[in-house]
């Protein structure tokens, strides 16, 4: 897939650089201090096609595992915005078969009972705490679940807002909860059921359907380009 | 010198700087610092494409020779279809999902391709918000009017009106779906003010806007169970022989397998170049923004347009070197944060449109009043901690929660220290030629969001591009469901690449180049 040799890692530092030993899923691997994990992953030669994604910090697809040097905590991170350091070790998460309920978010009736029928486990949190630390969001996610539960969805959607859906939540959880996915079902429903409905959308709705603005585009739509352009110069 | 001494300068003449004013350009200086300074005037890095619908039309090095390169598929390739559905759609992003929604809403058979995961794209990362005029004192025409003067007057006027008159609905349809805009208190969306907009229009999901859409719209297609096929890369389209293209040919990247698939409709979703690093620039765009579409497009004989410019983002991050090209989202200057030199001094109003930013940006790096980095690069100050100064603590924690947490990362307080920025590759400003139902001068291909073009003239206004793939996305998808019923499949062929490959002999063109590039080749080859 690759069509040239381009190499945009050969940055002035990545050439001159001062290089550190990392494991990757337990290989020992020598690579720029400072660069990204998933640039020490191209560094080290390998394709990586499942695990790379926006490469911005928001689409979740390069959830990581890591560990720090003699430090028995292993921590989560998106392995495009974490930096490498000396005898760092880690590992991308594989896609993890979470279920996901299927719900048609418009026909609801009754959304805060319908959350027990689609995600039964979810009461069933043990308060571990785990989802909260494996989040690299710091989104207080345990919070969050319970919240859910006792039907506080509009708190819910705002502590969520910041969700990548990495999936990093659910892997851990003992109760066999998807965190993130029970929080997306409930955002989307505080959002579609529960938010207040924006009446000046539907006025303006209504007033292009009526043709308020033709006389506005008419006149514009006639200009030439000499007039158009001395027009839109008028419109500060 | 340490980055954190050089800042000082910030500190210390922000409180001067508050108290003055900026003017805008005159049309006449704006053309001039565009012209000088702008990477889309930077003669030595373009040629004439050889060959091809747009022979003859210039355009970036990079992009001519992917547009001219061969197919990687054989002439004799089975065609046997794997799959068979009434509209295909090609790439996971925002138009893709819209497009897919649509036709499936409308009752076809629809089969979303892409060759990353479903919604891994350049939509997801979009912060600064979508354009649409809610507001009572805005208006369509205005919007239009806005969008026109940001394009240099070249947008396609029917697209335009289009996307401007629709953009109402399209707020509608996505709160009905659960997306969570910010509001007023009385109820209302709240709109902010977008660099080049005479009128406050933006919504937005605070700096979460392309994220928020992107997670409902995922998960609709899911749960409408759309037909999705992941990690495949269409790498050539099918024709029917009389010119209507009939279906697509995907690389399975987990197993390098051939997928065809037959379809009555295709839908090219496929996004922008920022992958192809156009003149050595970094990119804010994802993994994936290779121009795979424009590639399988053009052999098919689709006109391409204003594929000789591009928007380069003026904030792109230049410190720390982890975040190099990353987004530093156009919100901070809409809430009043200043563009600094070294000297201290501001030189540019900071809503002027991007193309003039971004300029004026590198005017400032090439004449010396640049910032250097330790890694040798060059930037100037955005002035994110005079927002707080401006507004009230903890107003850049608040407005900006993403910006906080991608510098936090590293060790940086955005709301304490200012950013180093540079301009970024981060739009495709043209692309394929559509008319207003998004469809190409190839019968029953259609293109929708960055990959299409003619909408957004020479320099996409901002905010217009999450909008422009949510309408065109609608639009092509309830077209291409529209035919489904009354029309046959047709043949399976490949007679558009020999047509194509004749020509590309007949030139001349021995450059070994296949297309499309699907993932930029990052991985180190050597050491």
């Amino acid at each position: 897939m690759a069509t040239d040799d381009t190499n945009v890692i050969d940055q002035p530092e990545v050439m001159k650089p001062r290089m550190v030993t990392i494991e990757i899923a337990g290989k020992k691997v020598d690579v720029p201090e400072g660069i990204t994990v998933i640039k020490a992953m191209w560094y080290a030669g390998m394709d990586v096609v499942r695990g790379v994604g926006c490469l911005g910090g928001f689409c979740g697809a390069c959830a990581t595992y890591y560990r720090t040097k003699d430090d028995p905590k292993v921590r989560t991170c998106l392995a495009c915005q974490m930096a490498v350091q000396d005898g760092m070790s880690f590992t991308m998460m594989p896609p993890f078969p979470a279920r996901k309920a299927t719900y048609d978010i418009q026909t609801l009736q009754d959304p805060k009972q319908d959350l027990f029928n689609l995600y039964p486990e979810a009461p069933l949190c043990r308060n571990c705490n785990a989802c909260t630390e494996a989040c690299p969001q710091k989104i207080d996610v345990r919070e969050g679940v319970w919240k859910a539960v006792f039907g506080d969805f509009k708190s819910v959607s705002e502590m969520f807002m910041d969700c990548v859906m990495c999936g990093m939540c659910t892997p851990v959880c003992i109760a066999d909860i998807a965190p993130n996915l029970v929080a997306l079902y409930v955002s989307r429903a505080q959002g579609a059921h529960f938010a207040d409905k924006p009446v000046g959308l539907d006025t303006r709705i209504q007033e292009i359907q009526d043709g308020r603005f033709n006389d506005d585009w008419s006149k514009v739509l006639k200009m030439n380009k000499k007039e158009l352009a001395d027009y839109c110069a008028t419109v500060k | 010198m340490d980055i954190h001494a050089l800042q000082h300068i910030v500190h210390q003449t922000r409180d001067a700087r508050r108290q003055q004013t900026i003017p805008k350009f005159s049309p006449a200086d704006r053309d001039q610092l565009i012209h000088k300074y702008h990477p889309d005037f930077r003669a030595s890095a373009y040629r004439p494409i050889r060959f091809g619908p747009n022979e003859g039309d210039r355009t970036v090095v990079e992009l001519a020779t992917l547009l001219e390169g061969d197919s990687p598929i054989q002439d004799h390739a089975e065609l046997t279809p794997h799959h068979t559905t009434d509209v295909l759609v090609i790439g996971g992003g925002g138009a893709g999902c819209a497009a897919a929604l649509h036709a499936h809403g409308a009752g076809s058979n629809v089969i979303l391709a892409t060759k990353l995961r479903l919604g891994d794209s350049n939509s997801v990362m979009a912060q600064g918000g979508m354009q649409i005029s809610v507001a009572p004192e805005d208006s369509p025409v205005t919007h239009f009017i806005d969008t026109l003067k940001g394009g240099h007057m070249e947008n396609d006027h029917d697209l335009l009106k289009v996307m401007v008159e629709e953009g109402p609905a399209i707020a509608k349809w996505l709160i009905e779906l659960g997306v969570l805009f910010d509001r007023q208190a009385d109820g209302n969306l709240h709109v902010k003010k977008g660099g080049g907009s005479s009128k406050p229009r933006l919504l937005t999901c605070s700096d979460y806007t392309g994220l928020e859409i992107m997670r409902v719209l995922k998960d609709e297609v899911i749960n409408q169970k759309i037909h999705v096929l992941e990690f495949a890369a269409a790498i050539e389209l099918l024709s029917d022989g009389n010119g209507a293209c009939t279906g697509a040919i995907f690389k399975d990247l987990d197993n390098q397998r051939h997928i065809v698939v037959s379809a009555k409709s295709v839908i090219l979703a496929t996004g922008g170049i920022g992958r192809l690093h156009i003149q050595g620039f970094p990119t804010s765009n994802h993994y994936g923004a290779t121009g795979d579409g424009l590639c399988l497009s053009y052999r098919m004989g689709a006109k391409l347009a204003h594929i000789d410019t591009f928007q380069y983002h003026p904030s792109g991050a230049v410190y720390p070197e982890q975040l190099i090209g990353a987004l530093v989202t156009e919100g901070i200057r809409s809430e009043g944060g200043h563009l600094v030199n070294a000297k201290g001094e501001r030189f540019v109003n900071e809503l002027d449109t991007r193309d003039v930013v971004s300029s004026s940006i590198i005017r400032e790096c090439e004449e010396g009043r640049g910032i250097r980095t330790m890694s040798g690069r060059v930037g100037v100050w955005l002035d994110t901690p005079l927002l707080d100064a401006e507004h009230g603590p903890g107003t850049v924690e608040k407005h900006f929660p993403a910006m906080v947490m991608q510098f936090d990362r590293f060790g940086i307080d955005i709301s304490k220290d200012p950013v180093l920025i540079y301009p970024t590759l981060h739009y495709q400003n043209g692309g394929v030629k559509i008319d207003t139902n998004s469809e190409t001068n190839v019968k029953n291909l259609f293109v929708a969001g960055e990959a299409s073009g003619g909408l957004h003239g020479r320099n996409r206004l901002m905010g217009n591009s999450l909008l422009d793939l949510m309408v065109f996305g609608k639009r092509s998808g309830l077209t291409a469901a529209g035919r489904a019923g009354t029309m046959k499949q047709g043949k399976l062929t490949l007679q558009h690449l020999d047509r194509f490959r004749a020509e590309a002999k007949k030139h001349g063109n021995v450059s070994g180049v296949i297309s499309p590039m699907i993932l930029p080749a990052y991985t180190r080859k050597v050491g």
